[in-house]
C-alpha cells in the first residue's frame, strides 16, 4: 500500500464512507446510491474510452449483456450465485468484446460512436422481439445468493451493497493502475496523434483493443450490480438513449479522474429526482439548463471544480507536483 | 411483379422522408464539425408549428391549396429564429470546444426544445392531413399511394438539387466549400467565418424544420418525434459520409429500400434494418461511402 | 464572476441538494390526508393519448372526492373522510423501480396508483410486495403480473382488465357479430408494433380467431418499430396481401397516423380493419377514420361507457375542466381511485390498511360499468368491454359507434386458475357468455 497515490487513498477510504452512508442516508437515498454505482461503472468504461479520444455510443451493449447474463442464468440455468454470474457476465463481454474489437478497433471519432452504436442498437432490437426473454416488458432476477448463502429482505439488500461498493471501488482502483500503466500512457498519446504513437513503434490497433475490451468487462459488472440491485432487466440496457445518457455523464463529471464519472453518475440521477419533484412536465427542461450552465462554466467537467478547491488550499503540493 | 414495384415506391418514398430530415444535419456538420442532435428539436418545432398553422387555417374554411405554402413558410420562420436564437446567442460562445462538448450542447438545447414544444403545444397529438388527402391517390400497379408522396419525392429531390447547384455553382457555396475543407486557412483568406457558421446554422435547421413541416400532414403530430428523428439521420449521414449531401442523398436511398425490401420480403428484421446497413456499410467502407479527403497531422 | 465565487455557489448547490435529499419529507401537517402517488407518462409519446389524460383523471377525481362532489354512492367527503393528496410523478424514467422506492420512502405515500407501461409493471410488481405498500395499476397490456410475477399478491391490485381480454374480444367481434367479413373470412393479417405490447396483442388475436374458426391463415404480419410513424411500405404489404381482416394494437400517435396514411391509400375501404386500442383518436380524426372500422375502447369506456349518473357527470365535469372528452386511460384511473375509496368507505376509515382489506375480491360501480377483483385471489379486476363499427356523425360533426356489442367479463377473461394463454389453447373453456 505504500506506493498508493491520492487517488486510490481516496477510493480505500471512499469505502468505509460508503457503508456509513447505508446505514445514515434514508433507504430510498441508498437506493440511488447502489445504482449509481453500477451505472458508474459503465460510465466509466466510457471515460477511459473517451481517454483514447473514443466515444463509444454504445456502451449500454455491454451493460445489457451483464444484466441479462444474470437475468438469464437464473432462467436457464438456474443460478443465482453472484459470483458465478459475474464469471459468465464477464467471459460473456470478453468473448463479444474480443471479436468485435477486431473491427472497432480501427475505428475513430465519430465512425466509432456510430459503429458502437449500431452494433448495441441491434441487440436491443433482436431483444426487443424475442418472446422467449419478454421482449421489450424484460424480465426480473432473483435474490442474489452468496457460495450458498442468500441473505433476504433487509440482510439482502445490505450484502448486495456491500458487494457493490466493494466491487465498484476495486474495478474503479484497477482502472486507474492499468490508465496510468504503459497502455493507459499510449491510449492518451492516441488522442493526441495516432501517427506519432505508431511510428514509435507501438500497435495503436493493439492498444485500443485491449482498452475496448477492459471497457467492455467492466461494464457488464456494472450491469450485473444493477440489475441485481433493482431485481429487473429489459432491453432498454442496450438502446442507444442509454448509452448517450453515460456518454453525457462522462463528459458533465469530466475525465480528468477514475471517481469523477462514478461522482457524477450519482450527481445527476440526485438532479434528474429533484428536478422530476419540482417540475414533473418540465424536468427535462432544467436538466437541459443545468448541463448548459456547466458546460458554460465548467468545460473539463463538475471534477475540474474539485481539482481548483485542491489548488487553492495545497498550494505547496501543487508547486511539488508540478516540478516533478 | 407486385412486391417488386412496391418495393421501389416505397423504397423511394421512406428515402425522400430521410433525406429531408438529415441533410440539415449534415450541411451544419460538414461546415461547423457539430454533430447537431438539437436537430431532432427542430424537425418537432417545424411539423408542430404547420400542423398548428394548417389547422388554424382549414377552420377558416378557405381552399387546400394555401396549405402547401403554409408548410415551407413554417418552416422558414421556425429555421430562421430558432437557428439565430441558438447559434447567437449560445453555440457562438462555445465555438473551439471539443467536438463532444458540442455533442452535449446540442443535447442540452434539445432538451430544453423538447419542454418548450410542450409548454407551447401541449401534449395532445396535431393532425393536419388536409394536404396530404387533398391531392388524391394514383394507382401504381394495382396499389394506391398518395400524389403526395411523389410531392415530398420531387421536393427532396429538388433540395438537393438547388443545395448542390447552390455549393458548386454560386460565389457563396464555393467559399462554403473552402470553409468545409480548410476553416483556418479559409479565414487566412479573409473569410468572414462566422458569418458563414451563422447562415450554415440558420439554413440546416430550416432545413430540419422544414423535413418536419412536411411529414407533419402524413402523421400526428405527438411529443417524442424529435427524439425518433436523430438517431434514424446520424445513420442516414454516417452511411453517406458525413458532411457530404450527395453522401445524404445516397445513404437516405439505401436505408430506404433496406427497409422497404425488409418489410416486403421479411417483417422481422425491419426493426435493426437500418442499422445492420450501417454496420455493413461502415465495415466496408470505414469513412462511409462519401467522405471527405482529410489531410493526414503529423 | 470570478472562479472562487462560482465555486463556492456550486459546491453550496451540492451541499444544498444533499441536505435537501436527507431532510425528513413529510412534515409536520395539521390533519392527517392520505397521501397519493399518481405515476404516469408526463412525457414522450404515452404522455399525449394515455399519461396526461390519466393524470387530469386523477387531479379531477382527488379534487372531486375530497369536496364530496362524485354522485352516489361516492358522495361522502375523502376516502372515508380524509383527504386525498395527490403527488404526481413522470413515469417515463430509467430508473422505475428506485423512483417506485422513493415514492414510498422519501415522500412516504400511503398508496400509490398509475403505471401504463407492462414493463413498468413487470418492474416494479415485486418491488411493491417488498416495500409493503398498497399499489393499485390502472392499466399495463401484459397478463404475466399475476400470473408469473407476484403469484400471492398482498398489496398489489390491478383495477383493469388485462390486454387479453381486448384481443379475444375483439375476435369474437369479428367471428359472431360482422357477417360480412366472416362469410369470406379465409385469411387475416396484422399490424402491430414490436415490443410486448404488439406482440402479444398479435399473438392473443390471431390464436383467438384461429379457436373460433377453423382454417384461417395469416396473410401477413407487420412489426414495425415503435414511434417509427412512417408506414407506407408496411401499407403496401397489407394492400398487397388482401387479407379480410387487419388487426392493429396501434395506439396514440402511431394509430393516428396509420390511420391517415392507411385510409388516405383505401386500406380501410379494402379490408375489414380491427382496431384494439383507437378510442384515443375519434376526436381528433373525426371523419377522417372511416366508417365501418371496428374500433376498441380498452373496456366500455368513452364512447362505450353506460349510460350512468356516474358517467354523466364525469363527462361533463373532465370536459369543463380539459376541454375534451375522457378517454380509455382516464377511465382506467378512474376505476383504481373508485375502488379505494370503495374500499376505505367500506370500511369506514382512509387507512391503507383498510383499503388493502376491504378492496380484496371487491366489486364496485365506476363510470365504465361495474368492475369485479375477480382474479388472482380479488386483486387482479376483470370488467367487461365492448366492440363496435365506426360512424362519423355529420350532423354532429362527432364520431360515433354503432353495431355495439357489450361482452360480460366471463365471456372475455379467463377463470381464476388459469392463465390466459393455456385458456386460449383450451378454446376458452368455461366462458361464460350469455
Amino acid at each position: 500500500m505504500k506506493d498508493f497515490d491520492k487517488t486510490e487513498w481516496a477510493l480505500v477510504i471512499a469505502f468505509p464512507v460508503l457503508l456509513a452512508l447505508m446505514v445514515l442516508l434514508p433507504r430510498w437515498l441508498v437506493n440511488y446510491v447502489q445504482i449509481s454505482m453500477g451505472m458508474g461503472l459503465v460510465a466509466l468504461a466510457v471515460m477511459i474510452q473517451m481517454r483514447a479520444g473514443l466515444v463509444s455510443f454504445g456502451q449500454g451493449l455491454y451493460f445489457c449483456v451483464g444484466g441479462y447474463a444474470a437475468g438469464m442464468a437464473d432462467k436457464f440455468l438456474g443460478i443465482s450465485d453472484i459470483f458465478l454470474i459475474l464469471i459468465l457476465a464477464v467471459a460473456a463481454s470478453l468473448v463479444l468484446s474480443g471479436v468485435l474489437g477486431l473491427l472497432l478497433r480501427r475505428y475513430r471519432e465519430i465512425f466509432f460512436a456510430m459503429l458502437t452504436l449500431a452494433v448495441s442498437m441491434i441487440l436491443f432490437s433482436l431483444l426487443s422481439s424475442s418472446h422467449g426473454l419478454g421482449s421489450t416488458d424484460g424480465f426480473n432476477l432473483p435474490q442474489a445468493s452468496y457460495l450458498g448463502w442468500t441473505p433476504t429482505g433487509e440482510t439482502g439488500t445490505a450484502a448486495l451493497y456491500v458487494l457493490t461498493a466493494l466491487l465498484t471501488l476495486t474495478s474503479a482502483a484497477l482502472i486507474h493502475r492499468f490508465l496510468r500503466g504503459p497502455v493507459g500512457k499510449i491510449v492518451e498519446a492516441i488522442r493526441e496523434n495516432e501517427l506519432r504513437v505508431e511510428y514509435l513503434g507501438t500497435s495503436a490497433h493493439a492498444s485500443v483493443h485491449a482498452t475496448y475490451m477492459i471497457a467492455a468487462v467492466i461494464s457488464s459488472i456494472g450491469g450485473v450490480l444493477w440489475a441485481m440491485s433493482l431485481g429487473h432487466v429489459t432491453p432498454e440496457m442496450a438502446n442507444w438513449t442509454t448509452s448517450g445518457q453515460f456518454v453525457f455523464i462522462v463528459i458533465l463529471a469530466g475525465t480528468g479522474n477514475v471517481i469523477a464519472p462514478l461522482v457524477g453518475t450519482f450527481v445527476l440521477e440526485v438532479l434528474r429526482v429533484y428536478a422530476v419533484e419540482v417540475s414533473p412536465n418540465t424536468w427535462q427542461m432544467i436538466l437541459g439548463i443545468v448541463m448548459l450552465l456547466t458546460i458554460v462554466f465548467l468545460p473539463k467537467g463538475l471534477w475540474s471544480l474539485l481539482e481548483r478547491a485542491s489548488k487553492r488550499s495545497l498550494p505547496h503540493e501543487h508547486a511539488q507536483e508540478q516540478s516533478q | 411483379m407486385f412486391t417488386t414495384v412496391a418495393i421501389i415506391l416505397d423504397g423511394f418514398g421512406f428515402a425522400a422522408w430521410l433525406f429531408l430530415s438529415s441533410v440539415g444535419l449534415t450541411l451544419i456538420y460538414g461546415v461547423m464539425r457539430i454533430l447537431n442532435i438539437s436537430h431532432g428539436g427542430f424537425y418537432a418545432l417545424g411539423a408542430y408549428s404547420a400542423a398548428w398553422a394548417i389547422g388554424l387555417y382549414t377552420q377558416t374554411g378557405n381552399t387546400i391549396a394555401l396549405t402547401y405554402l403554409i408548410i415551407p413558410v413554417a418552416a422558414i420562420v421556425v429555421g430562421i429564429l430558432t437557428g439565430l436564437l441558438v447559434e447567437r446567442g449560445l453555440l457562438r460562445f462555445m465555438y473551439g470546444h471539443e467536438e463532444v462538448l458540442m455533442v452535449l450542447v446540442t443535447y442540452a438545447v434539445f432538451l430544453i426544445l423538447e419542454d418548450v414544444t410542450k409548454l407551447i403545444w401541449g401534449t395532445e397529438s396535431y393532425v393536419a392531413y388536409q394536404p396530404a388527402f387533398w391531392l388524391g391517390t394514383v394507382d401504381v400497379a394495382g396499389i394506391p399511394y398518395t400524389i403526395y408522396k411523389f410531392l415530398i419525392i420531387g421536393i427532396a429531390v429538388a433540395v438537393g438539387a438547388g443545395l448542390y447547384w447552390g455549393l458548386n455553382h454560386t460565389r457563396v457555396g464555393k467559399l462554403l466549400l473552402v470553409v468545409i475543407h480548410d476553416r483556418e486557412v479559409s479565414a487566412a483568406l479573409g473569410i468572414n467565418v462566422t458569418l458563414f457558421f451563422t447562415v450554415t446554422f440558420v439554413i440546416g435547421t430550416t432545413l430540419g424544420a422544414l423535413g418536419g413541416a412536411l411529414t407533419a400532414p402524413e402523421i400526428s403530430v405527438v411529443p417524442g418525434i424529435g427524439a425518433e428523428v436523430i438517431v434514424m439521420a446520424f445513420a442516414v449521414i454516417v452511411i453517406g459520409g458525413m458532411g457530404s449531401i450527395g453522401g445524404a442523398m445516397i445513404g437516405a436511398v439505401i436505408v430506404g429500400f433496406a427497409r422497404a425490401m425488409s418489410v416486403h420480403l421479411y417483417p422481422p428484421v425491419e426493426m435493426f434494418s437500418i442499422y445492420l446497413v450501417m454496420a455493413v456499410v461502415l465495415a466496408v467502407r470505414p469513412y462511409g461511402l462519401f467522405a471527405l479527403a482529410e489531410g493526414r497531422k503529423i | 464572476m470570478t472562479h472562487s465565487t462560482l465555486s463556492r455557489i456550486s459546491s453550496h448547490w451540492l451541499a444544498a441538494t444533499l441536505a435537501l435529499a436527507v431532510a425528513p419529507a413529510a412534515m409536520a401537517q395539521e390533519e392527517k390526508t392520505f397521501k397519493l402517488g399518481v405515476v404516469s407518462f408526463l412525457s414522450g409519446g404515452a404522455s399525449g393519448p394515455f399519461g396526461v389524460p390519466s393524470r387530469n383523471a386523477a387531479e379531477l377525481l382527488a379534487d372531486a372526492i375530497n369536496n364530496g362532489t362524485v354522485p352516489a354512492p361516492y358522495d361522502s367527503v375523502g376516502f372515508a373522510g380524509t383527504l386525498i393528496e395527490p403527488v404526481f410523478v413522470d413515469e417515463a424514467s430509467k430508473n422505475v423501480v428506485a423512483d417506485y422506492q422513493r415514492l414510498v420512502q422519501k415522500d412516504e405515500v400511503d398508496a400509490i396508483v398509475g403505471y401504463n407501461s407492462s414493463g413498468s409493471c413487470v418492474a416494479i410488481a415485486p418491488e411493491v410486495e417488498k416495500l409493503e405498500t398498497l399499489t393499485v395499476m390502472t392499466a399495463c397490456g401484459t397478463s404475466q403480473i399475476f400470473e408469473e410475477i407476484v403469484t400471492e399478491p398482498h398489496y398489489l391490485f390491478r383495477a383493469a382488465s388485462h390486454a387479453t381480454m381486448d384481443n379475444v374480444a375483439a375476435a369474437r367481434y369479428v367471428v359472431e357479430h360482422t357477417p360480412a367479413a366472416v362469410d369470406k373470412l379465409g385469411e387475416i393479417a396484422g399490424i402491430n408494433q414490436n415490443y410486448s405490447w404488439g406482440l402479444d396483442s398479435w399473438r392473443d388475436f390471431s390464436a383467438s380467431i384461429q379457436v373460433l374458426k377453423n382454417d384461417v391463415g395469416i396473410a401477413n404480419e407487420q412489426f414495425p418499430k415503435i414511434f417509427a410513424g412512417q408506414y407506407g411500405a408496411e401499407i403496401s404489404a397489407l394492400l398487397t396481401a388482401r387479407a379480410d381482416v387487419v388487426h392493429s394494437s396501434f395506439w396514440g400517435g402511431d394509430l393516428e397516423a396509420l390511420v391517415i396514411q392507411g385510409a388516405g391509400r383505401g386500406l380501410f375501404g379494402r379490408t375489414q380493419m380491427v382496431l384494439t386500442s383507437s378510442d384515443t383518436a375519434i376526436h381528433r380524426l373525426g371523419r377522417q377514420i372511416p366508417d365501418g372500422t371496428i374500433i376498441g375502447a380498452r373496456g366500455s369506456y368513452n364512447i362505450y361507457a353506460p349510460d350512468s349518473e356516474l358517467n354523466s357527470w364525469f363527462r361533463q365535469a373532465y370536459f369543463d375542466r380539459y376541454g375534451v372528452y375522457p378517454v380509455h386511460p382516464a377511465y382506467q384511473m378512474v376505476n383504481a381511485m373508485l375502488g379505494m375509496k370503495a374500499a376505505a368507505d367500506k370500511a369506514g376509515e382512509g387507512t391503507e390498511e383498510a383499503i388493502i382489506a376491504n378492496l380484496k375480491g371487491l366489486s364496485f360501480d365506476t363510470p365504465g360499468g361495474i368492475v369485479d377483483m375477480a382474479l388472482a385471489g380479488g386483486h387482479q379486476a376483470i370488467t367487461g368491454t365492448s366492440y363496435g363499427t365506426y360512424k362519423f356523425d355529420k350532423d354532429t360533426g362527432l364520431g360515433t359507434v354503432e353495431n355495439i356489442v357489450s361482452f360480460k367479463a366471463e365471456c372475455i377473461n379467463p377463470p381464476a386458475g388459469l392463465t390466459s394463454q393455456e385458456w386460449i389453447k383450451t378454446g376458452f373453456e368455461g366462458a361464460d357468455c350469455d
